[in-house]
């Protein structure tokens, strides 16, 4: 199958190691990934934090960028939550009903990356080998925008090595949240503090999610307090042969 | 018939919607008190638990969801007509109804009747519309005591202190603090607490319910709020868990309800739905202890001076957002709040607003605008992780409004002035940088410059602000020596799909 990756801005420019995991992956899996080099950012940011009017050229550029492409696969619940839930509103918000429609239609062809490979490619066991204690963040919007379930588990099971511990109070968010870590830092870091002694409380070496946003935000917190514990992207973990 | 428009409604600032500073330093206090947050952890917690295991129960939840969202939308779709049926139903039954437009109207019509009834003091059913308005202080200027008769108003009430949650307001207190209060404070309001008072939940019980049952035998009149009014019959529904509402909406001679205008459902079967949403969704019950209605006067049978106060308060300014009207659905259940990982962290306070939590960051400030600062930065208050949306019986998509509410605070500083503030700078040039796909490899790679922030721990442990949010407590990664389309120009050349 011929692929997109829409890497994401953040991805791209800070994480770039979870971008080319997908690539990897997806090419020892036996398809074909292409990059429109055109690509930016979905407009997330602007979007959630109240600058939708700068977004609507963001969005226009997504779609115009994505519409030649059969499948699109980003390594990010939340940049894919925000093409399928926010995209075509925030077209319509501006009255540009046809862009809406030209969004919807794209973010129908838009994947993250466990949604590809389970739903789509029809595969959960990707032959990888990853031999250490892992934990699993289900990151927010993976989880309540697109319900991505165990998707992430089933991949992660199959893993060859691989010991999975389950996360006590999973489903807390981590504190992100965007600029409402910056904005209200605060309250930010007291649901990271509870978020950082879940993942310790496991024991874990590494825990992963399906958004570097989120990992750079646990990750950060577990690197300032000298944890030793590592945070790497699902597509990482799936892309990784070590040991075998 | 001709018409005249008269211009949309305004949202107005009365009551007590809005604290006095922006949410992130209102929140400082809480974050900093050890005892509020094991406090509020282990209630919500707790009520988490019981309702998401009687939720479970149901094997329609959805459905109810569903139908509960739908019954008020209709609702609100036809308020005008459906408000009038409500008067002439309650006036046909013996009942007078009073129409307030903000909270100030509504305090002087209860100051009003309670004075025409003769009475000096109120006992008050627990009620979130006359904690908006801030009816006990209005009565209290006029010389007229008003008892809060619920368990944990009571406790808010003698503390001297301010609601905390919708539906438990003193969830930030625990048994030995209210223990304090009762012996400290019980005796200047009434009935003092027996001397030995332990901090056992039954022994704390039995001093309130001797403190109140004074209150309920001396007390003329009654002041409640309503969960709902059903629009065909003209009756009135109060949802309870401690008998102190049937004892006031029974006892009394006169019994005045404050209500927003909102609470109304069209007939007496849609209330079949809420009466299964609401306790579940609220304290986690299959069914609550105490559900009293009335419909009008009843002859030689209780309350024989009924009244309703149909309050707007904003109401009408939020029904004319269409972005923000799903606020309205709202039956004050507090689902939202025990699920939200913020509250679970802050408390109530830290909101300003009665209304606390994630329904409080749309409800307040789609009630009174976004003039006030601590109104505008509510919306903020969240990290959009939308736990609020999946918890909701109505069905409020409350990150969705959030977002809304956001977009009209920035759209209304950029209209207020000329000179773009510094965040408004930053994301009007993220937003012309991602514009173009050169502009922004070009900044990717600047980005590499970054690396000297960090070159000797291999991570970055302090920025400038406004990310210095970020490194008081996080680390900040290094930015890579090549971003990924670098890396991909490089091992695979050009794969652009055209």
């Amino acid at each position: 199958m011929r692929i997109a990756l829409f890497v994401t801005c953040l991805v791209d420019g800070l994480v770039p190691a979870a971008g080319r995991a997908t690539v990897e992956l997806l090419e020892r899996l036996g398809h074909e990934v292409v990059f429109p080099a055109e690509q930016t950012c979905c407009g997330q940011m602007h979007i959630n934090t109240g600058y939708a009017r700068s977004a609507l050229g963001l969005v226009r550029r997504h779609v115009e960028v994505f519409e030649p492409c059969e499948a699109v696969v980003a390594p990010s619940g939340s940049c894919v939550g925000s093409v399928r839930h926010q995209h075509a509103m925030v077209a319509r918000q501006a009255g540009d009903e046809k862009l809406a429609a030209r969004a919807e239609a794209v973010a129908a062809r838009t994947y993250e990356l466990s949604e590809l490979l389970v739903d789509v490619l029809g595969v959960e066991d990707v032959g990888a080998s990853f031999p250490h204690r892992v934990t699993y963040h289900p990151t927010c919007h993976s989880l309540r925008l697109l319900r991505v379930g165990d998707r992430p588990l089933r991949l992660l099971r199959n893993v060859r090595g691989l010991e999975l511990v389950e996360l006590p109070g999973a489903e807390q968010c981590c504190g992100f949240g965007g600029t409402f870590a910056v904005k209200n830092a605060e309250t930010s870091t007291a649901m990271l503090a509870d978020k950082m002694r879940a993942v310790l409380d496991t024991r874990a070496e590494v825990c992963t999610a399906g958004d570097s946003s989120c990992l750079l935000h646990i990750g950060g917190g577990l690197s300032r307090l000298r944890t030793g514990v590592r945070t790497m992207h699902l597509a990482e973990i799936l892309a990784s042969r070590e040991g075998s | 018939m001709t018409s005249t428009f008269l211009g949309l409604p305004v949202a107005v600032d009365t009551g007590h919607l809005h604290g006095d500073r922006p949410f992130p330093q209102a929140a400082r206090a809480a974050l900093a008190n050890s005892q509020l947050r094991r406090n509020l952890g282990k209630a919500t917690t707790t009520i988490r638990e019981k309702r998401a295991s009687v939720v479970a129960e149901l094997p329609d939840w959805e459905q109810l969801r569903l139908a509960g969202a739908a019954i008020k939308d209709r609702t609100l779709a036809g308020l005008d007509r459906y408000l009038v049926q409500l008067e002439a139903a309650v006036t046909a039954r013996g009942g007078q109804v009073h129409w307030a437009r903000d909270g100030d109207e509504a305090n002087r019509i209860v100051t009003s009747l309670v004075r025409a009834a003769g009475a000096d003091e109120v006992v008050k059913v627990k009620s979130m519309a006359t904690q908006e308005i801030g009816l006990n202080e209005a009565l209290a200027a006029a010389g007229i005591a008003a008892w809060e008769t619920d368990l944990a108003e009571l406790i808010v009430q003698l503390g001297h202190d301010e609601p905390s949650h919708i539906l438990v307001p003193a969830i930030h207190r625990n048994r030995a603090e209210i223990r304090e209060i009762f012996l400290r404070e019980m005796g200047s309001a009434g009935v003092p607490a027996p001397e030995g008072l332990t901090d056992e939940p039954r022994a704390l019980a039995e001093a309130a319910r001797r403190h109140l049952r004074r209150k309920f035998l001396t007390a003329r009149v009654a002041v409640s709020g309503a969960n709902f009014a059903v629009a065909e019959t003209g009756t009135l529904a109060v949802f309870e868990s401690e008998g102190n509402g049937r004892m006031c909406l029974t006892l009394p001679e006169t019994l005045i309800t404050v209500m927003g205008i909102e609470k109304l459902v069209p007939t007496w079967r849609d209330l079949e739905v809420f009466l299964q949403l609401l306790p579940r969704s609220s304290t986690g019950e299959r069914m609550n202890p105490y559900t009293s209605m009335w419909t009008g006067v009843s002859p030689g049978d209780g309350p024989q001076q009924v009244h309703l106060v149909l309050l707007d308060n904003g109401r009408t300014a939020t029904l004319a957002d269409p972005n923000g009207r799903s606020a309205l659905r709202c039956i004050r259940c507090s689902a939202c709040l025990n699920v939200c990982p913020v509250y679970e962290r802050t408390g109530g306070h830290a909101y300003g607003s009665v209304y606390s939590g994630p329904i409080g960051a749309v409800l307040s400030p789609q009630l009174t605008g976004i003039a006030h600062p601590a109104s505008a930065s509510l919306p903020y208050a969240s990290s959009l992780c939308g736990a609020c949306y999946d918890a909701c019986p109505v069905r409020i998509d409350i990150p969705s409004m959030l977002v809304h509410l956001r977009t009209r605070v920035v759209e209304s500083k950029r209209d207020s002035s000329r000179v773009p503030g510094p965040e408004q700078a930053v994301m009007g040039a993220a937003a012309w940088t991602m514009a173009s796909p050169g502009r922004w490899a070009r900044a990717l790679r600047a980005g590499r410059l970054g690396r000297v922030l960090g070159r000797r721990r291999g991570r970055i442990t302090s920025l400038p602000p406004p990310p210095s949010g970020w490194t008081a407590s996080r680390d900040a990664p290094l930015p890579p020596t090549e971003t990924c389309r670098d890396w991909g120009a490089r091992t695979h050349g050009d794969r652009s799909p055209r």
